[in-house]
């Protein structure tokens, strides 16, 4: 099996991403973002100096907040994306001469997935450091984990990015769409929900919460980028919260996903993709 | 597996839950030949193509293209292909298209400029090759769609409606590209509603109905099928039968047909009608046309006449007179673009088929 093909629809993707401006798009409102991020804490510490734990606690929680809505746009840039990806190419017939030459249906998914993913990965990477750079730099406040949130958010949007792909092998652009952005929105509801199910030691709502990060681990990497996010343990125990349960496990706090869980990340992109190859192969063209 | 052959199916059936697409297509379609693959709305010309090309999977049965099973990736590379609904990234150019295109058959880098080059040239897109295809006419995307096919001087070309949205002159450049491909030993593989272009540029067609193939048939053997038509008054029952010992006649209104009669043997036939109190009026040569026998094989009612010449009498246009012979032994290919244009359903005949059903 040729690598070439599977990079010649990588290529093609990028370039669409950048002829269509869906990367200036993205690079216009990331400078937006950053910008009014820095503005926004800088009025904040120029009305409140961020000097004592208390107001490095109301910085992290902001900054949390803002990395959430970011989360949100990356989850939504994904789905709006990705569903079109193949679908969209099938209705029109634009598939239709492209599979006609040498290569693979399995090679058009693959290379569709992987140029919106870079686009996805890179998007999210510089973003994230941007805005992480711009509160360090208006505040002073440097979060636990600052490498990896970004990472985590990445890792986020390329879960849904192969949700909305294997969707869109099947289901018509729009539809595809609202299913990833509902299903998005549930399991991190799920994950809310196992949450509390930790705090109050219900075996129900923790089952259901480990299930729906098995069925779909977006808000396991959610969790992962939110615990990156939070003070290091010095300002915690300062503010007196390092061991209070419900601040661990409220819907904007989290930790670092074990080993297990990010295997499990792997293996489910992986799974997915393989079943979008078995769905597009049988698809009617 | 027949090496021999460009395109070889043997029982290719396809269904789609309870539909059945195509029933059990066998057909064999020779190296170098235009291959015009016929048949009415649904009879499973497009599933055929795609079964062809590896974009659907048979249910049942086998076939080969170019001497490699159904769906090998790499007989790929030795087909063009272009589809009945379409589109290329709208946001790219027609050069930038056929170099993706390049890329996707496995063309060697250093050749894409000439093979780009030469398909622009060949198709009339030159002075539009660096345009949006998105904003391109239907008729232009029609074209570089053709452009695409004929990438890297494949064995194999698949027209699938490669002129439904042409204009006349569109049509000729078609034709004349179809004949070019011929002529260097390209298989072509037409599949049209247009039977006038098919009958123009096809040296075989295949009928294909309710997913089977119900005919297969050389052109020439068509064409070769000639008679002759003459409008006679005078003649008692007796003179008619004068007709019969020189093929199988056909008498409506004031035409006499004789079908297969030889045209050394038209004047003798013509002489012996006068001997026998004719009065001759016209004498046009006849063949059958593929539009005829494409009704007469889907058992359509035929309304130009089908294989009972003589509906459109005196009055069916260029072919009355003493000159109608020479007129009328070339009807077939003397037709303008613009009645072909106006052919664009077999149903719906134009001009050029009321001529060509002459007596």
């Amino acid at each position: 099996m040729s690598i070439k093909p599977i990079l010649s629809i990588t290529r093609l993707t990028l370039r669409e991403a950048v002829r269509r401006r869906l990367l200036w798009a993205l690079a216009g409102l990331t400078a937006l973002i950053v910008l009014l991020t820095f503005w926004g804490f800088s009025r904040i510490a120029e009305a409140s100096p961020i000097t004592g734990p208390f107001e490095m606690l109301g910085v992290s929680q902001v900054t949390v907040m803002l990395a959430f809505m970011f989360s949100f746009v990356l989850a939504m840039t994904a789905v709006f994306a990705g569903s079109p990806a193949i679908g969209a190419d099938i209705e029109s017939g634009l598939l239709l001469a492209m599979l006609a030459r040498p290569i693979r249906r399995s090679d058009v998914l693959i290379g569709r997935w992987l140029g919106l993913a870079l686009v996805l990965v890179v998007y999210a990477l510089v973003a994230g450091y941007l805005e992480l750079g711009a509160v360090q730099l208006a505040t002073g406040y440097s979060p636990s984990d600052s490498m990896m949130a970004p990472i985590y958010l990445a890792a986020e949007s390329l879960i849904l990015l192969t949700m909305a792909i294997v969707l869109s092998t099947r289901i018509a652009s729009v539809a595809g769409g609202a299913v990833a952005v509902v299903a998005y929105g549930l399991a991190w509801m799920a994950g809310v929900m196992g949450g509390v199910g930790e705090v109050f030691n219900n075996d129900v709502l923790r089952g259901a919460g480990f299930v729906s990060h098995l069925i779909l681990p977006s808000d396991v990497l959610w969790r992962g980028a939110a615990g990156a996010l939070t003070p290091p343990e010095d300002i915690l125990s300062a503010g007196g919260i390092a061991n209070a349960a419900l601040y661990k496990f409220s819907p904007f706090s989290g930790a670092p996903p074990s080993p297990e869980w990010l295997a499990w990340c792997i293996v489910w992109v992986a799974g997915m993709l393989a079943l979008g190859v078995l769905l597009l192969r049988r698809r009617e063209l | 597996m027949v090496g021999g052959a460009a395109v070889e199916t043997h029982e290719l059936r396809k269904e789609f839950g309870r539909i059945v697409a195509l029933a059990g297509l066998t057909m064999t379609v020779p190296r170098g030949e235009v291959f015009g693959f016929l048949g009415p709305n649904g009879a499973g010309k497009t599933t055929a193509v795609k079964l062809l090309l590896g974009l659907s999977q048979p249910t049942t049965g086998e076939g080969w293209v170019l001497g490699k099973p159904l769906g090998d990736v790499a007989a790929r590379r030795r087909v063009g292909y272009l589809p009945e609904l379409f589109r290329y990234q709208s946001w790219m150019t027609a050069r930038e298209v056929l170099a993706l295109h390049c890329e996707l058959a496995g063309l060697d880098r250093c050749d894409w400029d000439n093979e780009i080059r030469a398909a622009i040239d060949l198709v009339g897109l030159a002075d539009r090759a660096d345009g949006r295809s998105g904003i391109y006419s239907k008729g232009m995307q029609q074209r570089l769609g053709l452009a695409v096919a004929l990438l890297g001087r494949p064995d194999l070309v698949v027209l699938d409606e490669p002129t439904s949205a042409l204009d006349p002159v569109g049509r000729q450049d078609v034709r004349r590209i179809i004949g070019a491909l011929r002529d260097r030993g390209t298989t072509v593989f037409l599949n049209s509603h247009l039977l006038t272009e098919v009958e123009r540029v096809c040296d075989r067609v295949a009928i294909v109905d309710h997913g089977r193939v119900v005919a297969e048939l050389a052109m020439a053997d068509l064409t070769n099928e000639r008679g002759v038509g003459v409008r006679v008054t005078g003649l008692d029952g007796a003179g008619r039968e004068v007709a019969a010992k020189y093929g199988a006649t056909r008498v409506d209104g004031e035409w006499l047909n004789v079908d297969g009669i030889a045209e050394a043997d038209v004047p003798a036939l013509v002489a012996q009608l006068v001997a026998a109190g004719g009065a001759i009026h016209a004498v046009v040569p006849t063949h059958h046309t593929l539009e005829e026998r494409f009704m007469t094989l889907l058992g359509a009612p035929d309304e130009s006449g089908g294989t009972a010449p003589g509906v459109s009498g005196g009055s069916a246009p260029g072919v009355s007179g003493g000159t109608a012979s020479g007129a009328g032994s070339d009807a077939s290919g003397a037709g303008s673009d613009a009645s072909a244009a106006g052919q664009a359903d077999p149903a719906a005949p134009g001009p050029e088929a009321s001529r060509e059903t002459r007596p």
